[in-house]
């Protein structure tokens, strides 16, 4: 079994450590051990071992071009399965691996494959497949935020390792970070406070901000929201927009169409304030408060703050 | 600059989702299709400008029967030049990669779009199959596509923010919000998608998986309202009852 796993500071990314766990849960089921490929800066294990990952191979050089990593992690899993994160780079380089395995690929997966087969979501979250896998080497992506990060495993060795994996075709320029720099990225968000077209305005965030900042929380938004510009694109959750499943969703002044429901139902627990008590949403809801944001939000963000005092 | 752009059809984004065929099938019955929005608002709008701003042509590629004509026409309307499709109805991704690559192989484009994923199987695994099929460049996520001197400039999501980055076409480049605004065909537009040619081509490819079986959620429980004037009970619920915060 193999892991391809992103690094950040040369530690493994949240999503990266989630799924290396569900490599290591993979390798057990089958009396086989976890091996992790990485590139580029490693900080001793990469945090690796602690899932039980127990031999990481180290290409020293960091990549960039999928199309690399891809060569990488084919030239490491000869013969294995292999697992990656559903994220922007598991999202580039899973399909070029899959094609250089002739592997069988299912993407986004939210569970371990049980009987032969393994679910994951589709129809934007309106619906689970169980898909099977019909070729002798299978490739998985996790979703973030599904698969809990396993510990108590151990140091993991690790081996200096490098493939032919051509030139670099697709340079990096430079990097934006987004302004919600500081939050955890949305997919991998465990606690998301998002807002709609109910705040009126985007001058009327800083109370969104101010409950997701008490909570530790990522923000988010409808589409119209990010499409009339008071926020911006990257926050759009729903269908056309950014799925999440977060532990938390609090959705303030959001309707709860069908396309918005699409992309955060998956949500653990999901609270909608409205001051429409027909609103939608809240047949989709856990918790309730029909009332106004303007009121409801900040007493919430000092109810979180008391909590901790 | 030719280039082409992959159209999927998709359930209209209102659909009620149902399985037939013992939930082996999506039950097609009183759903609407659209073009997948990906492939239309982005990846076929930005190919329609940059062949506006530099020449060229925009040629739409299909994998599916006879039942996604309406969306090739479809983005006909919107602009595309030309449309070809493969008379396949595919089953999983590597077939649809295998099947577009087939066509583009040998073709000379310069850039092949992609959306960056259907609402539907939500995959987004397509258009990296066909790059690596291809032996060609890929680049995922994009926001912002710019061409100039047979180099193209892509702005990509990366986890906590963007990059921006260079590669030499021809190259693969899959479509995400942002990289242009949704164009509603005119009139003209219409008229003209209708004597537009649309080749049909034979051509088979093998899954590499298959779904056994498709489940939908659960129906959630009701929900729990919190009077306005006690939210601070709110918090109390997610902590000792929920225990998410």
């Amino acid at each position: 079994m193999i892991a391809s796993i992103t690094l950040k500071d040369g530690l493994a990314t949240k999503s990266g450590l989630e799924a290396a766990s569900y490599a290591v849960a993979l390798a057990k089921a089958e009396g086989k051990e976890a091996v992790a490929v990485v590139c580029g800066p490693l900080n001793g294990d990469g945090g690796l071992g602690a899932t039980g990952i127990t031999k990481v191979l180290h290409h020293a050089d960091e990549l960039h071009d999928s199309g690399q990593i891809a060569k990488l992690v084919a030239a490491a899993a000869a013969g294995s399965n292999v697992v990656l994160a559903h994220d922007a780079v598991g999202r580039a380089v899973a399909p070029a691996v899959a094609v250089h395995l002739n592997a069988g690929l299912v993407s986004g997966v939210t569970a371990l494959p049980e009987s032969g087969a393994v679910r994951r979501n589709v129809f934007s979250g309106k619906a689970m497949a169980d898909v099977e896998v019909s070729t002798a080497q299978a490739v998985y992506t996790v979703t973030p935020n599904t698969f809990p990060v396993a510990t108590g495993g151990g140091e993991a060795a690790v081996e200096a390792f490098s493939a032919e994996v051509g030139e670099a075709r697709v340079k990096v320029k430079a990097f934006h970070a987004s302004s919600t720099d500081g939050q955890v990225p949305l997919p991998e968000a465990e606690l998301v406070v998002s807002a709609g077209r109910g705040l009126k305005g985007p001058e009327n965030w800083g109370i969104v901000e101010d409950l997701a900042s008490a909570l530790g929380a990522t923000t988010a938004c409808s589409r119209p929201v990010a499409d009339i510009g008071w926020r911006p694109h990257h926050e759009h959750v729903g269908q056309t927009g950014v799925a999440i499943r977060p532990n938390l969703y609090i959705a303030a002044g959001i309707s709860g169409a069908i396309q918005h429901l699409a992309g955060v139902n998956q949500s653990k627990v999901i609270v909608v304030i409205n001051t429409d008590p027909e609103a939608p949403f809240f047949k989709a809801a856990d918790y309730g408060i029909v009332g106004d944001a303007f009121e409801v939000l900040p007493k919430l963000t000092a109810a979180v703050k008391a909590l901790d005092a | 600059m030719n280039i082409l752009v992959c159209i999927s059809q998709a359930p209209d984004t209102t659909s009620r989702i149902a399985f037939t065929n013992g939930d082996t099938e999506f039950d097609t019955n009183g759903v609407q299709f659209i073009v997948n929005p990906y492939d239309e608002w982005y990846a076929l709008v930005r190919a329609l400008e940059l062949k506006e701003a530099g020449g060229g042509t925009v040629t739409t590629l299909t994998i599916g029967d006879a039942s996604t004509d309406p969306v090739i026409r479809k983005a006909l309307a919107i602009g595309a030049d030309a449309a070809v499709r493969v008379d396949f109805k595919p089953t999983d991704s590597m077939q649809t990669a295998r099947l577009i690559a087939a066509h583009a192989e040998g073709k000379g484009y310069d850039l092949i779009l992609c959306g960056k994923e259907t609402i539907d199987y939500n995959g987004s695994m397509v258009p990296g199959m066909v790059a690596a099929l291809l032996d060609l460049p890929y680049v995922a996520l994009g926001t912002k596509l710019e061409v100039a001197g047979g180099v193209a400039t892509v702005m990509r999501e990366v986890t906590g923010g963007e990059e921006e980055v260079e590669v030499a076409l021809p190259a693969v480049v899959s479509a995400a919000k942002g990289m242009a605004e949704q164009r509603i065909p005119n009139m003209r537009g219409i008229m003209s998608a209708r004597t537009k040619p649309l080749q049909v081509e034979e051509g088979t490819a093998d899954a590499a998986t298959n779904v056994r079986t498709f489940t939908l959620p659960g129906a959630k429980g009701s929900c729990k309202l919190v009077p306005a004037d006690q939210a601070e009970e709110l918090i109390r619920l997610l902590r000792e009852e929920a225990k998410v915060i």
